[in-house]
């Protein structure tokens, strides 16, 4: 059977991975590379890395860095950040990445999910939705959760399903943060309406929630980050927990 | 050890030489046809569309060095179905080496909600049969991304359940192939590897 996965996500600053409560207060964890070898060794399924200072300057480093986690990293791995232009995906595919993941950039201008879904395949799509739930609705929201959008959680992500993403990375802004635990009614919704997986993120605080987000919220996947670079909970740990509690797992 | 990385038009090329070189191996990566004759091994790798690829291995004659290669042929993902009889993705009759058939996977409505397609992500396999699997326990978990699949038959080597039990292997005479990504497996794959540079 099809394994549920645990994908571990590195926000990466130059080549550090950092953490931090708030981007103020950023906290450097570890080298990226050594970090995502790590998280493969324990059991890990899937990376997620993000740019969290994305820019033009930043791209060609990010393209030397997306080589090096490439080289010594033998599970899949997406990169995402402030990716925007066809030229950029190109590079970091040839260097070594699985998936991309856009957001912002598919808002302004969705025919890019299109384009990269043609040029490279749907399996290289992945789309990240941050979005909040209020006055009744699931608002969709851009550059980093920043700006609110026209846009609504689940008729979102039914277009770029059409337009040919391969899988939705969905963030509840509510959630984020909290460590209460996923939006597993939005996410039950989401992989109701949708034909391609669904990447559960923002919530995590224990290894119940993990068990909730894949049997209420019928997640693909979960991903977290601060509890896993704190050593709240481990990734072999966790995979134990959702075995004994009757989830696929890979071990 | 020389181990030729077939080069044409698909991605996914560089993680199969990352895996290699984390055994220490330098492969070559060329479209050249006396480079692919002489190496003790060939790996034919691949992400993409059936039909395109086809018409770029005929334009290169790669049609016709792959199914006459002597030595140790290992297919991966898209490779694997290029090597099968037919492919459905745009009716395209592939190198024949196999004779099983690809077909796209159908969603069907399970118990909770739909069988997605793309078959994506880790999957156990298990029947296995050659030395492609050699001191692999059965039922381990390996990394999936496709959205056709080679029927199971004469030549299957390992099945994979996904909607309907197919071939998560194939193997034939000296060719081998695997519709799952050894190069991205984790230690499942990188033994897979391992045993195939063993032949």
């Amino acid at each position: 059977m099809l394994a549920k996965r645990i994908i571990p996500c590195l926000d990466i600053r130059n080549e550090y991975v950092v953490k931090g409560v708030n981007f103020l207060n950023v906290k450097e964890v570890g080298n990226a590379v050594e970090l995502g070898a790590e998280y493969a060794r324990q059991g890990a399924d899937e990376l997620v890395f993000l740019d969290i200072t994305a820019s033009h300057e930043r791209r060609k480093t990010l393209v030397d860095l997306v080589k090096q986690i490439a080289a010594h990293l033998n599970i899949p791995f997406t990169v995402g950040g402030g990716i925007s232009e066809l030229g950029d995906i190109e590079k970091l595919l040839a260097a070594g990445t699985d998936k991309i993941s856009i957001n912002s950039a598919a808002v302004k201008k969705p025919d890019i999910v299109d384009q990269m879904a043609c040029h490279f395949g749907s399996q290289f799509v992945v789309v990240a939705i941050d979005a909040q739930f209020k006055d009744d609705k699931w608002t969709v929201f851009v550059n980093g959760g920043r700006i609110a959008t026209d846009k609504e959680l689940f008729s979102w992500a039914r277009e770029v399903e059409d337009r040919g993403a391969g899988e939705i990375l969905f963030t509840s802004m509510n959630h984020d943060g909290t460590k209460n635990g996923f939006a597993c009614e939005a996410l039950s919704s989401l992989a109701e309406q949708l034909k391609i997986p669904v990447i559960a993120s923002g919530g995590a605080g224990n290894m119940h929630h993990f068990v909730d987000v894949f049997t209420k919220g019928k997640a693909d996947a979960g991903l977290a980050a601060s509890i896993f670079h704190f050593n709240e909970i481990t990734v072999p740990d966790l995979k134990d927990y959702l075995i004994n509690n009757g989830v696929v797992i890979r071990k | 050890m020389k181990i030729a990385i077939i080069k044409y038009n698909a991605g996914n090329i560089m993680s199969v030489d990352y895996a290699l070189q984390r055994f220490g191996i330098e492969a070559c990566i060329t479209p050249d046809h006396d480079e692919i004759r002489a190496a003790d091994k060939v790996i034919f790798p691949g992400v993409g569309e059936a039909s395109t690829t086809m018409q770029y291995l005929k334009e290169h004659g790669l049609d016709q060095l792959i199914p006459s290669l002597k030595q140790p042929v290992l297919g991966i993902c898209l490779g694997l179905q290029l090597m099968c009889a037919h492919s459905e993705e745009n009716n395209t009759p592939c190198l024949g080496i196999f004779k099983e058939k690809v077909k796209r996977f159908t969603p069907k409505a399970g118990e909770e909600y739909i069988t997605k397609v793309p078959h994506m992500g880790w999957n156990s396999i298990d029947n296995y049969r050659t030395d492609l699997f050699k001191d692999l326990k059965t039922g381990q978990f390996v990394y999936f991304v496709h959205s056709y699949y080679a029927a199971t038959g004469a030549d299957t080597a390992a099945v994979c359940d996904y909607i309907t039990p197919f071939s998560a292997a194939l193997q034939k005479d000296n060719f081998y192939a695997t519709q799952f990504h050894p190069e991205k497996s984790g230690t499942v794959g990188a033994q897979i590897l391992e045993n195939f540079i063993a032949l």
